[in-house]
């Protein structure tokens, strides 16, 4: 897949990507699957073998009803219960920002997936950067509706501060998926700037 | 009831309790036989063409075969799960061949302790046997042959029931698509043990109880009846007894004032009173003995040295798994434990925990999130039958 193609917006685009990296027959995890329709998807259209975890009560039944495998599991508790490498796949979509221990959960991930696809949003996208220095405020934006202190998302960083962690985690980045709505040239070459969200494919260091 | 939409009148749903009798002894856990067996049953809904719409039901501690419908239409109660199993319901018969069999050693119609040993002419007693979960799954997978199904759809239960699902899933994995233990565990623990112990000493210290020689006159009504209030506050929670009964008193005079004595005086003393003596009217003091004892015992590492994993190496059914937020007899944390087993072993698996205040009741009470859970959970187990 090339880094610069501009994707359909009206699909979330980090899905999108991180479909296109399945291969048939592939086991994949999703945490925080919400109601599976991305995994029956991965299953139906990819051939995917799939499970999710969820947090919540509702979204499991859907879960079930979709007929997608689930388990109810917190992503800021231990994983312990899913073994090592278990999965070809785990998959977090845009979801990192909202666990207490990022840094604790993708050690996690890429101990139990082979490789592990996180979709992060971009904190350090030029308008984020442009709201908090031209009028003053933490940046809001489709991707990010909520007041500051309403908001789930408790932990964001810029698509550098993520390249970082991995570093200092040990974990190896070996692709990246940048994702833009505007200026594919510029994002290609800046993604930190340009890049709204980012797939970054991540695996153990050996 | 079924609303018949031509008619428009209520048609009840009815069911017949059936007998099989095993046609050889069965061979039991602890060495002995139990000859002349009978399995009371019933079933409800239609066994399709290719017999693959069987779903088994297991039932819990006092349970009995009569899970669903009425036996006439005068019945004032129907079955002990039919809010969830029946024509258009979440188990839909109109779809699915439902079939509950009372266990062994139970004392609604299938061979107990007030059964006549063949060997003597008298009733067994207590000199019944002492069964097991896996005896009870033996003599139901000898009835699931008798009505020529090769691989059942699910098999599905909560509490004694559930632990029969999961003996089934281990002892037959060949025989089913799917299963859904619900609010149980792969074994019992100490403090449900100990909540048995205590109910068998309530029952022995009752001199009407004898050893077990009691007859219709002089059954051990107040053992019983204690043993079921002490199992009964066990099936229900903190919050679901603060909501039901707080600390109103029984006899609301006008001014609210306690009777000081020691006759019931609260609300829940009288409820656990009404309850005690129901159960009485129906259960067997014995068979409390034989079936407490059977899940005692109950223990699927027993087999692999205390691993889980290792004991449901060899399962094929894809599981759902169910527990409740408020049931403490059998917490969370137990059905865990077998999910983890599970996928360790890369087991299809799913897991949840409903909330709820019912405590261990819940899984009769849940009926809508449960149900709807195991209503599509089955839809699509019906459709990877056939894959």
């Amino acid at each position: 897949m090339s880094k610069n193609k501009i994707l359909d917006p009206n699909r979330r685009q980090d899905l999108e990507i991180i479909a296109s990296l399945i291969k048939k027959g592939d086991r994949v995890l999703d945490l925080g699957c919400g109601d599976g329709l991305f995994l029956r998807d991965l299953q139906q259209n990819h051939g995917a073998s799939i499970l999710g975890v969820e947090i919540d009560q509702d979204s499991i039944v859907r879960c079930v009803g979709n007929g997608v495998p689930v388990i109810q599991g917190d992503l800021n508790d231990d994983l312990d219960y899913l073994p090592d490498k278990s999965f070809d796949l785990a998959v977090l979509s845009h979801t990192l920002q909202e666990t207490r221990r990022p840094d604790l959960l993708l050690k996690d991930i890429v101990r139990i997936g082979k490789f592990a696809a996180v979709s992060v949003i971009n904190f350090g996208h030029w308008r984020c950067r442009l709201q908090v220095s031209c009028s003053g405020r933490m940046p809001r934006s489709s991707q990010m509706p909520f007041q500051w202190y309403d908001t789930p998302n408790i932990h964001f960083c810029t698509l550098q501060d993520f390249r970082e962690l991995c570093h200092a985690l040990g974990i190896k980045i070996v692709a990246e998926y940048p994702i833009a709505a505007k200026f594919p040239k510029l994002t290609g070459y800046f993604p930190n700037l340009f890049a709204t969200s980012c797939v970054f494919v991540l695996e153990e260091e050996k | 009831m079924k609303i018949d939409t031509q008619n428009n009148i209520d048609v009840p749903f009815l069911t017949t309790p059936q007998d099989f009798k095993l046609p050889a002894p069965l061979q039991l856990e602890c060495g002995r036989v139990l000859k002349e067996v009978n399995i009371r049953f019933e079933t409800a809904g239609t066994l399709n063409a290719d017999r693959s719409n069987a779903v088994l039901v297991t039932h819990a501690l006092s349970g009995d075969a009569h899970v669903c419908g009425r036996h006439t239409p005068q019945d004032k109660k129907p079955g002990w799960w039919d809010e969830m199993i029946g024509p258009g319901k979440m188990v839909d018969t109109n779809k699915y061949f439902v079939i509950c069999s009372n266990v062994i050693g139970g004392c609604s119609g299938s061979t107990g302790p007030q059964s006549i040993d063949p060997d003597t002419g008298k009733p067994y007693n207590m000199t019944f046997p002492v069964i097991t979960v896996a005896d009870m799954v033996r003599a139901q997978k000898q009835l699931v042959d008798h009505l020529g199904i090769k691989k059942l759809l699910a098999v599905l239960g909560g509490s004694m029931g559930g632990m029969q699902v999961l003996q089934w899933a281990v002892s037959y994995p060949d025989m089913m698509q799917a299963v859904i233990p619900i609010a149980t565990a792969c074994q019992f623990s100490p403090q449900n043990i100990a909540f048995d112990w205590v109910a068998r000493e309530a029952i022995k210290a009752d001199p009407n109880w004898n050893g077990g020689e009691y007859t219709e006159e002089t059954v051990p009504a107040r053992g019983l009846a204690a043993a079921r209030m002490l199992a009964h506050i066990t099936y229900l929670s903190e919050e679901s007894m603060s909501r039901k009964f707080g600390r109103s008193l029984q006899n609301k005079a006008e001014d609210n004032s306690y009777e000081y004595d020691f006759d019931f005086d609260f609300a829940v003393e009288s409820y656990l009173q009404h309850q005690g003596k129901r159960f009485v009217e129906r259960f067997d003091a014995n068979s409390y003995f034989y079936i407490t004892r059977a899940t005692d015992y109950f223990d699927l590492t027993a087999s692999s040295g205390g691993d889980l994993a290792k004991a449901l190496e060899k399962v094929k059914a894809a599981f759902l798994i169910v527990s409740f937020s408020s049931d403490w007899l059998f917490p969370t944390c137990q059905s865990k434990r077998i999910v983890d087993a599970l996928l360790k072993n890369n087991k299809e698996v799913s897991f949840c925990e409903i909330t709820s205040a019912y405590g261990h009741d819940a899984f009769l009470l849940e009926v809508n999130t449960l149900g709807r859970m195991v209503r599509d959970f089955l839809n699509h187990q019906q459709e990877a039958y056939h894959e």
